[in-house]
């Protein structure tokens, strides 16, 4: 008895699927220097695209003169938006409903924007081109500041005013000035308000979410390929979606969408940055269509901080109330988004601030209202959900901050007011009063097992003693302790209420068993360093009993894979994921009638056992699922047609909820605002865990990105709306040097409605690690009368705080 | 356009010659003109380390030296550092410690990992991160990267030991 437990444990081990701290299968070539990478691609008589851009924000095109460009040896093409315009695509929609230029046409709206596009034959010879086009502008009024726009009489879109002057409604409704583009509401307003005039105590605070920018290590780019002897247009590039744009391409270009065929290759990290449609591809497609050979664009980093895809610069404003006890009463919260030139956000057609009405957390609210003012200003279009889920990190900023808020407000302890309000585990499903249905939470349990893994009231204690040595003279170090329950909404997403131009967003896969015992699976995501080639396998090993080793995982070309939405949104393992394990399944209850006839038994008398069908009762009695492969292929089986695959179309039921709590630890110098880093414990509850050490990565990555955030990284402009943070030197990617190490824990509370469990994680980590940095940089310095201080918190910032609290002396 | 300059580098170990313009730089004539397409571009402007080779035996951001400078250089690149069937250390730990995610820093990342414990073989995991400091992942967090490069040294040393 004792052997055969081992035998199946052994087997189980074999088989390297989930739970198992896989082996990235990726690595290999990454290691070596052979990945392929968009810019890797190399196709004969390759042509280089490059644009000329406004070195203003705000301005009208007089004339645009291309001719010395022309007569440089090796140019081949100077497109402007004249040329795009008999096409009808000078102009393009962008995912929000919105349409946005391809090429300046007559004016622009932000610096860096896209005014003409060169083609030469080399890199070299299209940047020299880019200067030689001479562009004649007038300068016009600029406005960077969202709450001016909405006053100011300048008209950053006129074509979005009627003759009249009336202001037609836009995508999501009425607008109420020429520069506003959107309100959404969402909750009881007067309800609300009614309990907020009522409540025993109320905190109010404005928390603005700076922009930022996802900054994946690679830029954007694509290799454009019209073939005029076939007609097939063939476009690789870095895009997140890649059968969303090869829709949005066919719908825009009128080529059929059959003959399409968009591949994304390796993609060097994405965060949200490669969701969207650039002016690039456009442009790129175009000079294919025109010049009949490949063409290829790859922005530099400069263009790729001003130009593509912004994320956040939210102003939250917001008002929160309590018993005397503490217990949280009603939550109001508005917001001022600034979207900049165009309405670009990458967002679920029905949501146009995203999911920020999971603003109300983790906690047990009864009311509340949420309403969002979407704004242009003279700033790059995009608000991209970086590394977050369509506008989450805001949304857990905001009351992660208001929570800390009301504490103070309370004068308690902010661990003690989140426990007391965290919404209990017997409350799943919970229905929030902005809407969602939470599918499982086991809050308190993870944050019990935080406070005590930090030794919470030790770390308080020192604190208090170290305040004491400070008021003292003995030190000039503060600390602050950082806290943060988060609530991710993960996994877009049911097609009733989710989708992207139109297109419903479930996720895909088909899977083929060769006739040896091996696979291949296809799904309708890309990895971008997720490591799905390694953690699909996993999940498929374990669903259909074929080791993980012998599972090929392919993504990203549209002409193999099976439609899907794409890799955003940790959307892969809660819907793409889900698919492929119903995938599993088909194939499984297929091999077990094949099975049942080799065992010449009724089927119902088999049953799965790791990576074979035994017969009940008789385990001796059994076919391997490599033995059953191979029967499905030569075997003729009467009622059963041959062959072995299947291909799943995953519509999930409900959004997946994962959550965590957070701790971070930091002293910080009053006299130069420096941060360190002490401890950082992060506990993330991600549902069935497929990979630990892929997860592991995931949060330290996702923690490093916040830590980038919260400390420093901005895309900052003058009030000219010139951008001061377009190179890698003024924008904030820490290295090495100043991250620390993190400590990772977890507790499991699989999905109820998500078939094997699993939540989905990459994003947690981004998404709870912001407020982290940010409570704990403010907790530095409670205890000397700070309610809030803006993000990033950068050494200067800082040193303000402490100079504006007289700390300096 | 300015005139050609003759060239001749060593990439790998193979002797290079051709005409280019002087202006071109170095992590174009890798990627472009030879097709060697390990080094990575993140920037243009020193500050990724997504570009780094060895030159004469130093770390260099190629995105920063003008074909010109190099020539008659000695260089190698994440290519040159190890084969399929005879793996750099490095190469190994990056992999066995999930030093990488997607891929973009790690050629670089190795490349300058590879000259830093030759530099130093026996790092401690500060001196890892000061020395690996003009490299940028935007996706590990550096945990793992560091975890890689010390159990690599650690590895080296053994292997050194053991042939002592
Ligand atoms: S590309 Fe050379 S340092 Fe970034
Ligand atoms: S692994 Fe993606 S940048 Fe380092």
């Amino acid at each position: 008895m004792k052997d055969e437990v081992t035998t199946r444990e052994s087997r189980v081990d074999a088989l390297g699927g989930m739970g198992c701290k896989r082996k990235r299968v990726e690595d290999a070539r990454f290691t070596q220097g052979k990945g392929n990478y968009v810019d890797d691609i190399k196709l004969k008589g390759m042509l280089f695209g490059d644009f000329v851009r406004s070195p203003y924000a705000h301005a009208r095109i007089k004339s645009i003169d291309t001719s010395a460009a022309l007569a440089l040896d090796g140019v081949i093409a100077v497109l402007t938006a004249e040329d795009l315009r008999p096409l009808g695509l000078h102009w393009m929609p962008t995912l929000a409903g919105d349409k946005q230029m391809v090429l300046a046409d007559g004016k622009v709206l932000f610096q860096g924007q896209e005014v003409a596009y060169v083609v030469a034959k080399d890199r070299y010879i299209a940047a020299d081109a880019v200067e030689l086009v001479e562009v004649d502008y007038e300068e016009l009024p600029v406005i960077v500041d969202p709450f001016e726009a909405l006053k100011s009489d300048v008209v950053l879109r006129e074509d979005l005013v009627a003759e009249d002057g009336s202001l037609p409604d836009g995508a999501h409704g009425p607008r109420k000035h020429h520069n506003h583009i959107f309100t959404w509401e969402v909750g009881e307003k007067e309800a609300t308000t009614q309990v907020l005039d009522s409540a025993e105590v109320v905190a109010e605070e404005t928390v603005y979410y700076h922009r930022t920018h996802p900054c994946p290590l690679e830029t954007c780019g694509c290799v454009a390929s019209m073939d005029k002897v076939n007609g097939k247009l063939t476009l690789w590039g870095t895009f997140q979606a890649p059968h969303a744009i090869r829709t949005v391409v066919s719908l825009i270009s009128g080529i059929e969408e059959h003959n399409i065929r968009v591949i994304s290759p390796d993609i060097g990290g994405g965060f949200g940055n490669k969701v969207g449609a650039y002016p690039g591809y456009v442009c790129s497609v175009v000079a294919s269509i025109v010049t009949g050979v490949p063409v290829k664009w790859i922005e530099d980093r400069m263009e790729n901080l001003m130009t593509t895809a912004f994320a956040r610069d939210y102003w939250m404003t917001g008002k929160i109330s309590a018993t005397k006890e503490g217990k949280i009463t009603g939550l109001q919260c508005h917001v001022t988004a600034d979207h900049g030139g165009f309405d670009a956000c990458a967002d679920p057609t029905k949501f146009p601030a995203g999911f920020m009405n999971i603003c109300t957390g983790s906690y047990d609210i009864p009311t509340a209202y949420l309403a969002v003012d979407g704004v242009y200003t003279n700033k790059a279009p995009g608000g991209v959900s970086y590394r977050c889920s369509f506008r989450v990190t805001e949304a857990v900023y905001f009351i992660e901050r208001m929570i800390e808020v009301l504490a103070i407000e309370l004068n308690m302890d902010a661990a003690e007011l989140r426990r007391i309000n965290f919404i209990r585990k017997d409350q799943f499903p919970y229905k929030a009063a902005l809407g969602w249905e939470y599918d499982s939470g086991d809050y308190h349990t993870a944050w019990d097992k935080a406070m005590k893994a930090v030794d919470y009231d030790g770390l308080r204690a020192e604190q208090a003693q170290r305040v004491e040595d400070f008021k003292a003279g003995k030190t000039r170090k503060l600390m602050g302790i950082g806290l943060t329950h988060f609530t991710e909404i993960v996994g877009a997403g049911p097609v009733k209420n989710c989708d992207i131009l139109g297109l419903g967003m479930f996720d895909s896969c088909e899977i083929r068993i060769h006739p040896t015992g091996s696979a291949i699976a296809r799904l309708g995501t890309i990895s971008q360093g997720q490591g799905h080639a390694t953690t699909f396998a996993q999940i498929l090993a374990t669903e259909i009993g074929l080791p993980a080793d012998s599972i090929t995982i392919e993504e990203g070309d549209t002409d193999t894979a099976p439609y899907g939405l794409g890799t955003y949104g940790s959307r892969s393992t809660p819907v793409a994921g889900a698919a492929t394990a119903l995938a599993g399944r088909k194939i499984r209850a297929k091999a077990q009638m094949i099975a049942a006839y080799l065992l010449e038994v009724h089927d119902d008398d088999v049953e799965f056992d790791v990576d074979r069908f035994v017969v009940k009762g008789a385990p001796e009695k059994f076919k391997t699922m490599k033995e059953i492969a191979f029967a499905a292929y030569n075997q003729a089986i009467p009622g059963i047609e041959p062959g072995l695959e299947a291909v799943s179309y995953y519509d999930p039921p409900n959004m997946t909820y994962p959550f965590g709590a957070y701790v971070c630890v930091m002293d910080i110098d009053v006299d130069t605002g420096e941060v360190d880093i002490r401890r950082f414990y992060a506990l993330d509850d991600c549902g069935t865990r497929i990979n630990p050490m892929i997860i592991e990565g995931q949060v330290h990555g996702g923690l490093t990105e916040a830590l980038a955030v919260a400390l420093g990284q901005e895309i900052a402009y003058d009030e000219m709306g010139n951008v001061k943070t377009g190179t890698l030197m003024d924008f904030f990617l820490p290295t090495a040097w100043e991250v620390p190490n993190y400590e990772t824990d977890h507790t499991v509370t699989p999905s109820p409605h998500h078939p094997i469990g699993a939540k989905g994680v990459g994003e947690s980590p981004h998404v709870g690690g912001v407020p982290c940095f940010s409570n704990a940089v403010n907790d530095a310095f409670r205890a000397f009368g700070l309610r809030h201080t803006h993000m990033p918190h950068d050494h200067w910032r800082i040193w303000k705080t402490a100079n504006e609290l007289g700390l300096h002396g | 356009m300015s005139k050609k300059m003759h060239i001749t580098l060593k990439v790998n170990g193979e002797e290079q010659e051709f005409l280019a313009e002087p202006r071109e730089l170095l992590i174009h004539t890798l990627r472009e003109r030879l097709g060697i397409t390990g080094p990575h571009i993140g920037c243009e402007t020193s500050h990724c380390g997504a570009c780094t080779v060895t030159l004469n035996g130093k770390s260099v951001k190629s995105c920063t030296v003008f074909v010109a400078q190099a020539d008659g250089a000695d260089i190698t690149t994440i290519e040159g550092l190890g084969s399929p069937d005879n793996l750099h250390v490095l190469q190994t730990a990056f992999k066995e410690h999930h030093g990488l995610q997607c891929g973009f820093c790690t050629p670089g990342m190795i490349t300058r990992a590879s000259k830093l414990l030759e530099e130093n073989p026996n790092p401690t995991e500060e001196e890892v991160r000061f020395g690996m400091a003009g490299n940028i992942c935007r996706c590990t967090g550096y945990q793992n990267i560091v975890k890689s490069i010390l159990a690599a040294a650690a590895e080296m040393n053994a292997v050194k030991e053991a042939a002592e």
